[in-house]
């Protein structure tokens, strides 16, 4: 076995608010350390290079490449992915756009989307088409062609602004 | 029983609306279900050595350090597999000519392009086997490579299959009229040389496939990211010696296919082999530079063309000599000699003309295999037709809109049978140029345009008219030999809740296959959309189906879920006529309700009929028919194809400096006839637009003349990302198929059809007045700066 996954790290964490621990090889990335020792499938891996943002989460706040961050690296942190975003309920207006706007379709991209949107609109305001596109660059979509993920991100900047000003 | 689609007020009128995906909610929350999201007990992970030369003699294969690794379970060697596994040959009999040596699932003594499958490591983990592949040694001795198209054929271009004879893998000469004669007397000729780039799908979930042979049982299961469940069965059935009731192939969630997950890969077809013979679950998953070196390629084709027209602008005749490269082997079961194939069949599509010559030249290479792929030959041949329709013009000094006005068939002279001996039952060319044309207000866009050249903004405004071949019959690929089903089915039963249940041969890739069948099925029965659960994509489970390719969901899965929703509603209605002492034909189901037809007046919920069937059937009249499930097929049978048209429009602004593009806008008007849900037909055409685009201005495998694949990560080749792209305003026209209750042809795929002929001609008409021209995709910044003359050497 080559170093990388022979050493062992022992590293603590909150994952969606829950506290977990965890023996991991030096080169296991986050993505992998999510997926396949916590059963968080809702990250996809895709490019596993840092190019196409299926694996974006959100670590200390930030939206991170799960598949650049060592799991070694995350010791300590704060991480949330889909699945504990949607049991806080806090991006609940995003999804329900999502669906409602038809903004995935194979829904490969969509958990990388939301995890990239969420940044953006937690910034507040209301960006422009332009800034929108601009923000999810880094996020490829083969489906949807993404008019239909702007007009989601959009509408719910819209209306969040909309609440806030009310 | 008849629908009448054109009454909106109708009860259960769900066809037509846009109502939400069932599948979508769970997509959105992490739930979704995607093969590599499966573990089993006992799974073990396979990675596979593949050839890092495009054509190689394989000698002795060390496997020793390897086997060392911990987690290493077993090594297979092409010789190994290829005991348990039968090598499969890629011919059409239909396709008069075409051939293709035998392939094995890992080569056997020979490996034919970068990236062909060697060796299998199985391991614990993937990444166990991962490092052990590293440590395979493989001997190779190389042999020459063929890579250049053109010259493939030339006398001193080695041979690459020996025993085939020659690098010809298909030909296929189309005439009609004197095309000679009509070149000679033409007004004016204009001739012209356009390429498509070799590019891939880049399906965001990588190939993936979990095979399990259960010996105990005699069963395969195969959790499969297919587009074709029961090909699949088929396929391993007939090469791995099982019976093919004893495979099931399941398909879950999948992360994007858009033809690329339609195909027989050797290494899928392995990894069931090494299932079967280590009888445990073993799972592939292509990472990213497998997925560029090893899903097929598509579109690597160069057209020498030419068009003869009169002095008012009537086409006269079309001439195309379409070359392709299609790789090492044609690629099972569809084959490779289709693409080419469908350019004879597609050039020239909308214009009602007389002559034409079309001829495809289909060569061997040593390069990753291609076939069919999103809009199979149509973004080739709209984009040489459409060149060519636009050069034309030109020459005549004639608008671009005005000469495809004058040659476009009327939209009453259907049906008719095109130059290419295409069938098409009714189109709408005018009618849809027409909407185009009123939704970009194409006059304001051309003031706009000429006011902005005069600042020095070169914007350019393109049109590309097209036909889509829909609705396949048999006579695709049945015909041919292959065991790939155009017939589809649906059984539709009612549970003694009310609660309906829809069990399909299409599939699901995210195009909405399962919303679309629930709002048929919900209309068909009478129920709302949400009482209905669709479920797809399990061999064992549905009725037998091809699955989803050619835009065949909706009008051939569709058609199939309307008739068995229709004859479960003629069930439901025989039961309760017995109960409520009424004629059936006097009731009718309207939101979950029996009524009655005349006033509407609700009788009796479907829970009570379900609860009366299921558990009280002694207060039934003996001998009462109660059966609560359906099932209906459908197939073509009048049109071996449905033909779709449409036209879309490009708007872009070329940077002379730089030689980048711009996309300011993009329009689409098409016409698939009956729409059942608007927003999932807009969205695929979005989709289908963006991946069109990207074949425009960016996708382009490079490899080097030795063969070896340049660009093979996701930093290198490029595919369109949200920046760049244009807002898409979509229009639609509905003309519905006769050939079923449903009315509805394809959609899913006339976006890419005609998004890059839109844009070749966008650019060109910005560029003209500068005397430029560009006609080789993608169009790059360098391309544009070329045909500008501003890089030269
Ligand atoms: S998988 Fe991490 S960016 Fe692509
Ligand atoms: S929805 Fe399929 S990749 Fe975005």
């Amino acid at each position: 076995m080559t170093e990388a996954f022979r050493d062992r790290i022992d590293i603590a964490l909150t994952v969606n608010g829950e506290a977990v621990e965890g023996r991991v090889p030096a080169g296991r990335h986050l993505i992998d350390f999510l997926r396949l020792d916590l059963g968080l499938t809702g990250s996809h891996a895709s490019c596993e290079h840092g190019v196409c943002g299926a694996c974006t989460i959100h670590v200390d706040g930030q939206a991170v490449r799960g598949c650049l961050m060592l799991a070694a690296q995350a010791d300590g942190a704060e991480v949330w992915t889909l699945e504990g975003l949607t049991e806080t309920g806090v991006i609940r207006d995003l999804q329900d756009a999502f669906v409602e706007r038809n903004a995935l379709q194979c829904g490969y991209c969509t958990p990388g989307m939301l995890a990239s949107i969420k940044e953006l609109l937690d910034m507040g305001g209301v960006p422009d088409r332009a800034t929108i596109r601009e923000h999810l660059s880094g996020n490829y979509c083969r489906c949807t062609g993404y008019e239909a993920i702007i007009d989601a991100v959009e509408s719910v900047a819209k209306a969040r602004a909309g609440e806030a000003a009310a | 029983m008849t629908i009448s689609f054109g009454n909106p007020d109708r009860p259960n009128s769900y066809i037509g609306k846009t109502v939400p995906r069932p599948n979508a909610p769970r997509l959105v929350q992490g739930r979704g279900k995607y093969v590599d999201d499966i573990v089993l007990p006992r799974m073990a992970h396979v990675v596979f050595v593949r050839s890092p030369h495009a054509h190689a003699k394989i000698g002795a294969i060390d496997t020793a350090e390897a086997a060392a690794v911990k987690g290493v379970l077993r090594i297979f060697t092409g010789a190994d597999i290829a005991e348990v596994c039968t090598p499969w040959v890629a011919v059409l009999a239909h396709l008069k000519g075409l051939k293709s040596p035998p392939q094995h699932a890992l080569a056997v003594d020979r490996a034919c392009w970068v990236g062909d499958p060697v060796v299998a490591v199985v391991a614990t983990s993937r990444a166990a086997a991962e490092e052990a592949a590293a440590l395979v040694e493989v001997d190779y001795a190389p042999l020459p490579a063929v890579t250049d198209m053109m010259s493939a054929l030339d006398a001193d271009t080695p041979v690459l299959h020996p025993d085939m004879g020659d690098n010809l893998a298909f030909r296929r000469l189309h005439e009609e009229g004197d095309v000679e004669a009509a070149f000679a007397s033409a007004h004016k000729v204009v001739e012209a040389r356009f390429k498509t780039a070799r590019h891939t799908g880049v399906t965001l979930e990588p190939r993936s496939i979990l095979v399990d042979w259960n010996p105990a049982e005699g069963q395969m299961t195969a959790w499969h990211a297919t587009q074709a469940p029961h090909m699949m069965q088929t396929v391993f059935a007939k090469h791995l010696d099982l019976p093919e009731g004893r495979v099931r192939v399941i398909c879950d969630d999948v992360g994007g296919s858009y033809g690329i997950k339609v195909h027989v890969y050797p290494d899928e077809v392995a990894t069931a082999a090494i299932a079967k013979i280590m009888a445990r679950p073993i799972k592939f998953v292509a990472d990213r530079l497998e997925s560029f070196t090893t899903d097929i390629h598509a579109r690597d084709h160069e057209i020498g063309a030419r068009i003869a027209v009169d002095e008012t602008g009537k086409i006269l005749a079309m001439d195309i000599d379409d070359w392709t490269a299609i790789g090492a082997y044609s690629v099972y079961p569809r084959t490779s000699a289709i693409e080419g194939n469908q350019v004879v069949n597609l050039c020239g599509g909308p214009y009602d003309f007389a002559h034409y010559r079309a001829q495809t030249s289909v060569v061997f290479q040593n390069k990753t295999p291609t076939c069919q792929y999103r809009a199979v030959g149509h973004p080739i041949a709209v984009a040489v037709t459409e060149g060519l329709v636009d050069m034309a013009a030109a020459e005549l000094g004639m608008d671009p809109v005005e000469i495809r006005r004058r040659n476009m068939y009327a939209d009453d002279a259907y049906p008719v049978t095109s130059p290419a001996k295409m069938r098409f039952e009714g189109l709408s060319h005018h009618a849809s140029m027409d909407k185009l044309m009123a939704l970009m207000d194409y006059e304001g866009l051309r003031a706009e345009q000429a006011e902005l050249r005069k600042k020095g903004i070169h914007r350019g405004i393109g049109i590309a008219s097209f036909i889509e071949l829909t609705n396949p019959s048999p006579f695709m690929y049945g015909i041919g030999g292959a065991r790939i089903s155009a017939q589809d089915g649906c059984t539709v039963r009612m549970d003694p809740d009310g609660s309906i249940v829809a069990l399909s041969g299409v599939t699901e890739q995210g195009q909405g296959t399962e919303a679309m069948l629930a709002q048929i099925v919900a209309e068909g029965v009478g129920v709302a959309p949400g009482r209905v659960r669709v479920i797809t994509g399990d061999t064992q489970v549905t009725p037998y189906g091809g699955g989803t390719w050619a835009s065949r969901g909706a009008g051939i899965g569709g058609e199939a879920a309307l008739q068995s929703a229709l004859a479960l509603k003629g069930s439901i209605l025989e039961v309760a006529g017995a109960m409520l002492q009424a004629p059936a034909d006097a009731l009718d189901i309207r939101d979950g309700q029996v009524v009655d037809t005349a006033t509407g007046e609700a009788r009796m919920p479907l829970e009570e009929l379900g609860r009366i069937v299921y558990f009280r059937g002694d207060t039934l009249p003996k001998g009462l028919p109660r059966e609560l499930v359906q099932t209906r097929h459908f197939i073509t049978s009048d049109y071996p194809f449905a033909f779709t048209n449409g036209v879309q429009a490009s708007y872009l602004e070329v940077d002379t400096g730089t030689g980048e593009v711009k996309l300011l806008k993009h329009w689409c008007v098409e016409d698939c006839g009956r729409i059942i849900n608007p927003q999932l037909v807009d969205e695929q055409i979005r989709g289908g637009i963006v991946q069109g685009l990207g074949g425009a201005l960016f996708e382009e495998i490079h490899y080097d003349e030795d063969g070896q694949l340049l660009n093979g990560s996701m930093a290198d080749y490029l595919v369109p990302m949200a920046a760049e792209m244009p807002d898409m305003v979509i229009g639609h026209v509905e003309t519905p198929t006769m050939e079923s209750t449903l009315g509805a042809k394809g959609a899913g795929e006339a976006g890419t059809a005609g998004a890059p002929a839109a844009v070749m001609n966008a650019i060109n008409d910005a560029l003209r007045p500068l005397g430029a021209q560009v006609t080789a995709m993608p169009f790059t910044p360098e391309r544009i700066l070329r045909a500008m003359g501003q890089i030269e050497d």
